[in-house]
């Protein structure tokens, strides 16, 4: 067993046991970093498997925006005045029940689905860490999703500024 | 890479978000739960995509799902603000006017 896969399980467990921090924590703060330390390990994961760039980009939106979004949202959105911010949980019988459903269809769904057995799975993991071959991926055949995707991120976050901004009411009537 | 690893991953975070979302009752942990569940579906795409020789279409997927999820955390946390600004509370059981 080498170095590589011994780290890629520990990584792939921190992931699990941070998700499940954020489960069951009670605290929405400690919440919203465990979730960043989890798509932050899911990030070295992601090396793992040959998406370097996937992995960057994970940091970089997740890490980077996504935290501070959650961390303004939770500033906005509570009052502040030195107690611990609880979320509390309601019908958490119902919930434990539906998710203990969820995973078990699931994980039978992954066993008997067997991929391990299946052909393809018997080559090599060929995805190299192929930055040229992306990209040109993204700009050939993708291209039309990739300006589409850039279009819809330009007016969700122009939409997004336009529905929490303040507006004067005089202003606000044409 | 062993893939049913990775897929017991993917599970474990679907099932937590999902968890999330439906027992919460603040707006912002819900936000979370969403997010986790998108990563799991991330997860999986990228996998099955360590498998693709030359195209790479999973991790091409997985680019346009995070832009979405990045649009999707902006204006949910705008509506969250205006939310709070209106009912004086981010309590999901306390928003169930549908006009107020």
């Amino acid at each position: 067993m080498d170095i590589s896969l011994i780290m890629f399980y520990v990584l792939g467990g921190l992931t699990a046991l941070s998700a499940l921090f954020v489960a069951f924590t009670k605290n929405i703060i400690y919440a919203a970093f465990a979730l960043i330390m989890c798509l932050f390990f899911l990030a070295g994961v992601y090396i793992f498997l040959g998406a370097d760039f996937i992995a960057i980009v994970q940091i970089l939106v997740y890490v980077g925006g996504i935290l501070v979004l959650l961390l303004f949202g939770v500033m906005l959105t509570n009052r502040l005045k030195g107690e611990k911010l609880v979320s509390a949980t309601r019908s958490r019988f119902f919930g434990i029940l539906l998710i203990a459903a969820v995973f078990l269809v699931l994980i039978k769904g992954v066993i008997s689905a067997n991929f391990v057995e299946s052909e393809w799975m018997q080559q090599e993991m060929t995805a190299k860490a192929g930055l040229k071959g992306f990209g040109l991926n993204l700009m050939t055949e993708y291209v039309l999703a990739f300006e589409l995707i850039g279009l819809l991120l330009l007016i969700a976050l122009i939409g997004s500024v336009y529905i929490a901004g303040n507006r004067k009411e005089g202003l606000d009537a044409h | 890479m062993p893939i049913n690893f990775l897929l017991f991953l993917g599970v474990i975070l679907f099932c937590c978000g999902l968890y999330i979302v439906v027992a919460r009752k603040n707006v912002i942990m819900v936000l979370i739960g969403i997010e986790l569940m998108l990563n799991a579906a991330n997860l999986n795409l990228i996998t099955f995509s360590a498998f693709d020789s030359g195209e790479l279409q999973g991790q091409v997927f997985t680019l346009f799902i995070i832009t979405v999820a990045a649009a999707e955390a902006a204006v949910g946390l705008a509506l969250v603000v205006k939310v709070y600004q209106y009912f004086k509370s981010s309590d999901l059981s306390d928003i169930s006017d549908l006009k107020g």
